[in-house]
């Protein structure tokens, strides 16, 4: 299946893959072009920072060259606005990978399938003994993950996990392959309400050149995702792109317009923003240059501007970035972080049982990262959510 | 002055009712003495679980609970989250917050009108966070409701009372006490509103984002208290109609 689509249009769709045609995709990728082709300067940055509504040109000042030497003042109106929506709130939660089988070759990521790494799935049995470990350190939020494998990880497994976790977690959310409607509607009904899935780079040349084979090879059924996701029933949805593989500034501009569309045309859906940078796994040998491509710098300015332009949406600072920069970005533009974080194939009770997908960088456990939120005036929460499933 | 607030046929001298959810934990305390608070709100999705970082834990006795139904998306769901806090033994009264957008999050008041009439039926004290529409407000009070509470403005937008002119026409014709609910942003703004005749004023973000988290909240009492006083003195005759006329408008009459 996946050889199939080495030399495939990634504008194509596999046979089982749902098409949507919301026009969702060709206005974000239409705003992208109109916006970002544009020269910004100082002036329109501040013109930005006065507006109570951001104009996608206002958004795209944000992310320009120009913004990025007036940082300091872009982080005084975010943290305002962070303040407003979300007061001093920090919520927790914790990633659990169960599989890390995957059928696509992406050449940043360490469980692509062209890499001789350990692979491994946990049984249910010990899905449930992860789960409650994780669950005796106090977390209540947990996020499953798998590869990329719908042989190996199929939606059956995927739902088996969330009934599991829904045991022992208030809020479920999953990060797996993309999924039809009707697929997200069933592990909705096992009791998960968010996902994350990340278009990773928004332009669709970039996109083939790092996508080699497999299904995701299909830009538009990823990009869609978030919209079968609503459609089935979630409840949140989670955008980013990989910061690094294509221009970081167009692909954070892209990402933001994807969400502010979706959220248009669906206003209950709750929206999230990650924004992760390239980090080295296990035989990564060519992603140095890329690791490098965007500074810790223009990283925050990405955050930044997520949050002035939505000001009302979560954004999640993972284990990607060292403490330093993760303690400070909280209460500034991030309201969610994990924290007691494995990246390998459980781990939390067992020995891990596949290798790592990435390197993290802050290792601290809950207690350590509750601490520190404490520490710095703010207020860890746990639990946000009641199930209505 | 004998002039308390009645809600559900309990009586509160204070007419501040705290809104939690974004200041630290270990600020309530303080917050609920110096704001002389007698009602805070709690956000049942955040203390359900009985787990870490419990609202419940820090909310001191005597404080009646104002159990919230936020993350309901629809009547449905906040009728489940308002049995959930009575099963779990935060008493009859609920604010029912049902909110289907998450950007401005305003709140659905054809839903919480269908909210409303289950809860009241159950026996629920019912405290319905709603748009300033008078013609929903009737319907809630038909309903059931036990006080109605119009936003001021946007939840966490600290803009004050945008819908000043809405909220006296509520506070006109609707014989339940009036409770703002959102927006307002300073204690200047809580006096203000105060003055109109509302009963009740309720604040998070105003207080939660102050750099002293503790004096702010008194001064809410205080502005409350002051607004209360001026409107229960007839503030309305001189401000509300501008200056008396120097001349007689009516001499004109004929025997006068």
């Amino acid at each position: 299946m996946q050889n199939a689509l080495i030399t495939d249009n990634v504008m194509n769709y596999l046979d089982y893959m749902e098409a949507t045609d919301s026009g969702i995709m060709d206005k974000t990728l239409m705003a992208t072009d109109n916006y970002m082709c544009k020269t910004y300067s100082a002036g329109d940055v501040k013109k930005a920072l006065c507006e109570d509504s951001l104009t996608f040109y206002d958004y795209a000042a944000l992310l320009s060259p120009a913004a990025e030497n007036m940082l300091e003042e872009i982080a005084k109106q975010a943290k305002i606005e962070t303040r407003k929506h979300f007061g001093n709130s920090v919520s927790l939660y914790t990633p659990l990978y169960i599989a890390n089988y995957c059928d696509n070759h992406c050449t940043y990521c360490g469980f692509n399938c062209k890499n001789d790494i350990t692979r491994g799935k946990l049984s249910f049995e010990e899905i449930e003994a992860e789960l409650k470990a994780i669950s005796n350190t106090g977390l209540e939020e947990i996020l499953l993950l798998t590869g990329e494998s719908r042989e190996e990880s199929n939606v059956e497994y995927i739902g088996e996990a969330v009934k599991l976790a829904a045991k022992y977690f208030p809020t479920v959310g999953i990060e797996v392959y993309p999924l039809n409607t009707d697929e997200y509607a069933y592990i909705h009904q096992c009791g998960a309400d968010f996902v994350s899935i990340y278009q990773e780079t928004y332009d669709a040349d970039i996109y083939a050149k790092y996508h080699l084979s497999g299904p995701k090879r299909s830009y538009p059924y990823r990009f869609n995702s978030q919209e079968r996701a609503i459609r089935g029933g979630m409840r949140g949805v989670s955008f980013g792109s990989l910061l690094g593989i294509g221009d970081f500034r167009r692909d954070a501009f892209a990402t933001g317009i994807h969400a502010y569309l979706l959220q248009q045309k669906y206003p209950h859906a709750e929206i999230s923003f990650s924004a992760p940078r390239i980090r080295s796994f296990i035989n990564s040998r060519d992603t140095q240059e890329s690791q490098n491509s965007v500074s810790e710098k223009q990283l925050l300015q990405v955050l930044l501007a997520y949050r002035i332009f939505m000001p009302f949406v979560s954004i999640v600072i993972s284990t990607r970035e060292r403490a330093g920069f993760r303690d400070n970005v909280i209460g500034l533009a991030a309201t969610k972080m994990s924290a007691g974080v494995k990246v390998g194939v459980g781990g939390h009770f067992m020995e891990k049982k596949g290798d790592e997908q990435f390197e993290i960088s802050d290792a601290r456990n809950v207690d350590q990262v509750h601490t520190m939120i404490l520490d710095r005036g703010l207020q860890p929460v746990y639990s946000d959510y009641i199930r209505m499933i | 002055m004998n002039d308390p607030l009645i809600i559900g046929g309990r009586e509160f001298i204070s007419r501040f009712i705290l809104g939690s959810g974004k200041f630290s934990l270990e600020m309530t305390k303080v917050v609920i003495e110096n704001g002389g608070v007698e009602m805070a709100t709690l956000a049942l999705r955040r203390a359900h679980t009985g787990g870490k970082e419990n609202i419940l834990d820090y909310i001191p006795e005597g404080i009646t609970l104002l159990p919230n139904t936020s993350g309901a998306r629809n009547a449905q769901e906040a009728v489940r989250i308002a049995r959930l806090a009575r099963d779990l033994g935060c008493g009859d009264f609920v604010k029912i917050e049902v909110i289907n957008d998450s950007k401005y999050l305003l709140p659905d008041n054809y839903e919480t009108i269908k909210a409303t009439e289950i809860l009241a039926k159950e026996g629920f004290i019912v405290m319905p966070y709603m748009y300033p529409d008078l013609i929903a407000a009737r319907q809630m009070a038909d309903a059931g409701a036990a006080t109605i509470m119009p936003l001021g403005a946007p939840i966490g937008s600290n803009k004050g009372l945008l819908t000043k002119e809405f909220v006296k026409i509520l506070v006109d014709e609707i014989n339940l006490p009036i409770i703002v609910d959102a927006g307002i942003g300073r204690p200047s703004q809580a006096c203000e509103a105060m003055e109109l005749g509302v009963a009740a004023i309720m604040a998070n973000t105003a207080i939660a984002t102050a750099n002293d988290v503790g004096t702010m909240a008194s001064a809410f009492k205080l502005a409350v208290e002051a607004g209360r006083k001026a409107w229960l003195a007839g503030l309305g005759r001189v401000l509300e109609h501008k200056a008396e006329a120097s001349s007689p408008l009516t001499g004109f009459l004929e025997g006068h």
